[in-house]
């Protein structure tokens, strides 16, 4: 039992940066824009974040420190791959070799220091519940923020008109164009969701994950959150199926580990990103009839004037 | 008439006893650089009018009506709406007071719902559950039926165009701008479409109609005005010109008539396709059914249809981009082909010609002499050992564009640099250059003026004449009947059986084009001819 609910404490707690990222790239790719950027906005993120929590002693300036980071970072993006129409792929992947050089400089004066973690909800009765006391009612506001976000997200883009707007952009930003839509800065907002959305999703590995900061500590999640938009086909409620799946993969290979499986702890570790491969592949395979993707993904748009 | 006379009024202002005209330009330019797209036009819309905008493509149509609709801001003139100076912002002005447009590459989302798609060219002020209520009540009233709940890439296309223009009349406009409507549907879709547009005449709107069928804007149009070169021509009443009057000032000389050689002979069979089936590799292609042709040297064939009905899945599988696990569905020269690549049908003769010049016909950023090196490089000696030869691919560019009359500004320049029509004629060139024994071409005129398609129709014919097969797919029912020997119609990815062009009348081609069949005894007659 006690074991049961650790794992799928840890399951959840690995889960939320990737749903969060997630999340935030849903909306951009949704708009149309192809941000490979993830990755470098969730490091610089989560470097951000800490040194706000460090310096203030407050988790939720730190996560506020991380949204902004994310936000500016998703900017520089927007100015080139939408201001100036370069190529998305080449300026995302860009972004990402810059933001892990950049959170290694912001972060170098904070490697070694601790912080006290996000605090966990703790409702007396409730949280003692057996098995799913702790799962439902004590976890950190993170977890809670992130399934709001992805309720939050999936209400906008089906039942509101700047929804079905955005969505527009993504199909065609020709005729959204030609009906008097400005792409571009619709365009500009869904690129700065995304930023933010990463950004928190990397504050929240050093405020919650674990309580320090140390380079590199993204570990790939932001390329992870890449494959997971995918795998939904742009649809949140499989983003959430998607995210607590790849969570539970990693943690599972963790206690696999643990409990002396013949296999090299290498390959272990490389499940995750495994399963990603996995899953892309049997996707393109399975794609026949309707078109899942945003018609207009990744490409360039400039309107005449 | 009495409307049409103060059309004809040549004051600028266009005021007349009091009364001003719905929408006038006045002076109206727009510059794109050195570039006048717009050069002053002057023109008058009035109520209960269907005008129309003629001109050749690149003559300024749709700039004009881009800056009407508010999509482009001129860059001199000005634009009055019931006779005041207006300056709009941008299209959710120009629909706020009462401009409608109905554009010809529809501004539709296929992922969408139709009513999602109408509910995007409105402003939102009524709520979603309210405006399809309205949406099925509007398309109910003018007889243009649409399913709210379905997407866009599951319609034809005249579906799509009924959803532009419901979406278009629920903002009920006083003015409607429709840029080439027919170009898409089948003329029984067409003679539908002008009953409508009748309606709304009759309720005292105005409609803006661009056309370059003279036949249909003669029926259907009160007035017409002729650009050229970015320059008002002519405004008159197309009722009392003839096409070929409206065709000379649209194109400023006298366009030279298409002759086939008489008495051409037709030999072996150079083309033959056996019951071609294939699945489309695309997520919206459709799936080609049982197709069989066969096509003799000195013979031209046309496939009419409305785009999308598998005419682009043919063409990939007769020029090898999609292949075919039988190798008997398609016998090039007596041998089978089926399975074979591009390059080794090149081998055997045949020569392709696709619909999309910039990217598929060309490589829009390659000098013309790599461009027809490109499909040259198999068959036609520009590779020696292994190396290009340089002078041989420059000498082919030479060659065409001495024998097409291709305008360009340099010797070899980028094939982006040229215009449609230049661009077109090298591309026929450099592939009829090559003597081929079979040529499958596509939509060769689409989107070329009237000078140089003719120029390419000519180059067709002389290469039949000269013993070729030629496979000519067009929606251009005029451009099919005039050089054709034979017709045949797609529809959902099936063939129907040629008629003989002297017995394929529009009414036959019309029903095929929808789907219909002919009678049994009729079609089995056709087979025969």
């Amino acid at each position: 039992m006690e074991l049961i609910e650790a794992i799928i404490l840890a399951v959840l707690a690995a889960s939320t940066p990737l749903l969060i990222a997630a999340t935030g790239e849903l909306v951009t790719e949704r708009s149309g824009v192809l941000n490979l950027g993830v990755e470098g906005m969730m490091i610089v993120g989560a470097a951000c974040g800490f040194a706000g929590a460090w310096l203030t002693g407050s988790i939720f300036i730190g996560a506020l420190f991380g949204i902004i980071a994310g936000t500016l970072m998703s900017l520089v993006f927007a100015l080139m791959a939408l201001g100036l129409a370069v190529n998305q792929v080449a300026t995302g992947l860009a972004l990402t070799i810059l933001g892990i050089g950049l959170s290694g400089l912001i972060g170098a004066g904070f490697v070694g220091e601790r912080i006290t973690p996000a605090m966990h909800l703790y409702i007396p009765g409730l949280t003692d519940i057996p098995l799913i006391g702790r799962v439902l009612f004590g976890e950190d506001a993170f977890v809670y923020f992130s399934l709001a976000l992805i309720i939050g997200v999936w209400w906008f883009l089906y039942r509101t008109r700047p929804g079905l707007i955005l969505r527009a952009c993504g199909d065609n930003h020709v005729s959204a164009h030609a009906l008097g839509y400005p792409v571009l800065r619709i365009r500009t907002f869904a690129v700065m969701f995304g930023g933010a959305c990463a950004g928190l999703a990397g504050a929240y590995l050093p405020l919650a994950y674990t309580p320090f900061f140390i380079p590199g500590m993204t570990a790939g999640r932001g390329w992870i959150a890449l494959a997971l938009v995918v795998f939904s086909s742009w649809r949140p409620g499989r983003l959430v199926v998607g995210a607590y799946l790849f969570g539970a993969v990693t943690i599972l290979q963790l206690h696999a580990q643990g409990w002396g499986v013949g296999i090299p702890s290498q390959f272990m570790s490389a499940l995750p990103y495994l399963a990603t491969v996995i899953v892309l592949v049997l996707l393109s395979r399975a794609r026949t009839g309707g078109s899942t993707a945003p018609a207009a993904l990744g490409t360039v748009f400039v309107p005449d004037r | 008439m009495q409307a049409h006379q103060r059309m004809l009024d040549p004051t600028p202002n266009g005021l007349h006893s009091g009364e001003a005209p719905l929408l006038q330009t006045i002076g109206l330019t727009k510059r794109y650089g050195d570039f006048l797209a717009n050069d002053s036009i002057d023109i008058d819309i009035w109520p209960k009018q269907i005008h129309a905008l003629l001109g050749e493509n690149g003559a300024g149509k749709s700039t004009l009506v881009k800056a009407i609709y508010g999509l482009i801001q001129p860059s001199a003139g000005e634009i009055r709406w019931q006779g005041a100076p207006i300056v709009l912002s941008g299209p959710s002005e120009a629909r706020s007071r009462g401009v409608g447009m109905v554009f010809q590459h529809f501004s539709l989302f296929d992922n969408l719902t139709v009513a999602e798609n109408v509910a995007l060219g409105l402003d939102g002020k009524e709520s979603f559950k309210d405006m399809s209520a309205r949406l099925e009540q509007v398309s109910k009233t003018y007889g243009l039926p649409l399913d709210p709940r379905r997407e866009v890439w599951q319609l034809s296309v005249g579906e799509r165009q009924r959803i532009e223009i419901v979406r278009a009349l629920m903002q009920d406009p006083k003015f409607l701008i429709l840029d080439e409507p027919t170009a898409v549907l089948t003329p029984q879709e067409a003679d539908q479409l002008f009953i409508v547009l009748e309606r709304l005449k009759a309720e005292g709107r105005a409609i803006l109609y661009i056309s370059h069928k003279l036949e249909e804007v003669k029926r259907l149009c009160d007035t017409a005005t002729i650009l050229r070169g970015g320059k008002t021509v002519e405004t008159c009443n197309p009722r009392l010109e003839t096409a070929a009057s409206l065709a000379r000032m649209m194109v400023g000389s006298e366009v030279k008539e298409v002759k086939a050689a008489a008495g051409r002979q037709t030999t072996v069979p150079r083309l033959v396709v056996n019951d071609l089936s294939l699945t489309p590799s695309e997520a919206h292609g459709v799936r080609l059914e049982h197709i069989s042709f066969e096509l003799k040297g000195g013979e031209i064939l046309g496939i009419a249809g409305v785009a999308g009905n598998g005419q682009d899945e043919l063409f990939a599988a007769l020029s090898g981009e999609r292949l075919s696990k039988d190798p008997g569905t398609v016998v090039i020269e007596g041998i089978a082909a089926g399975h074979l690549s591009i390059t080794q049908r090149r081998k055997l003769g045949a020569a392709f010609v696709p619909e999309e010049r910039l990217g598929h016909g060309t490589a829009p950023r390659m000098k013309l002499s790599e461009n027809a090196l490109l499909t040259g490089h198999a068959a036609s000696g520009m590779v020696r050992h292994g190396f290009i030869d340089t002078a041989a691919t420059l000498k082919t560019v030479d060659r065409a564009t001495e024998t097409f009359d291709v305008r360009k500004a340099k010797r070899d320049p980028e094939a982006a640099s040229l215009s449609g029509g230049n661009l077109q004629k090298f591309i026929v060139g450099r592939e009829i250059l090559r003597n081929p024994a079979v040529l499958v071409v596509s939509q060769p005129t689409w989107g070329v003026d009237a000078g140089a398609a003719a120029v390419i129709r000519q180059a067709l014919l002389d290469l039949a004449t000269a013993g070729a097969a030629v496979l000519v797919t067009s929606q251009d029912l005029d451009e099919i009947a005039e050089i054709a020997d034979r017709i045949a119609v797609m529809f959902h990815g099936r063939l129907s059986a040629p008629l003989a062009t002297s017995e394929a009348t529009r009414e036959k081609l019309g029903l095929l084009m929808g789907g219909s069949s002919l009678e049994p005894k009729e079609a089995a007659h056709a087979v025969g001819a």
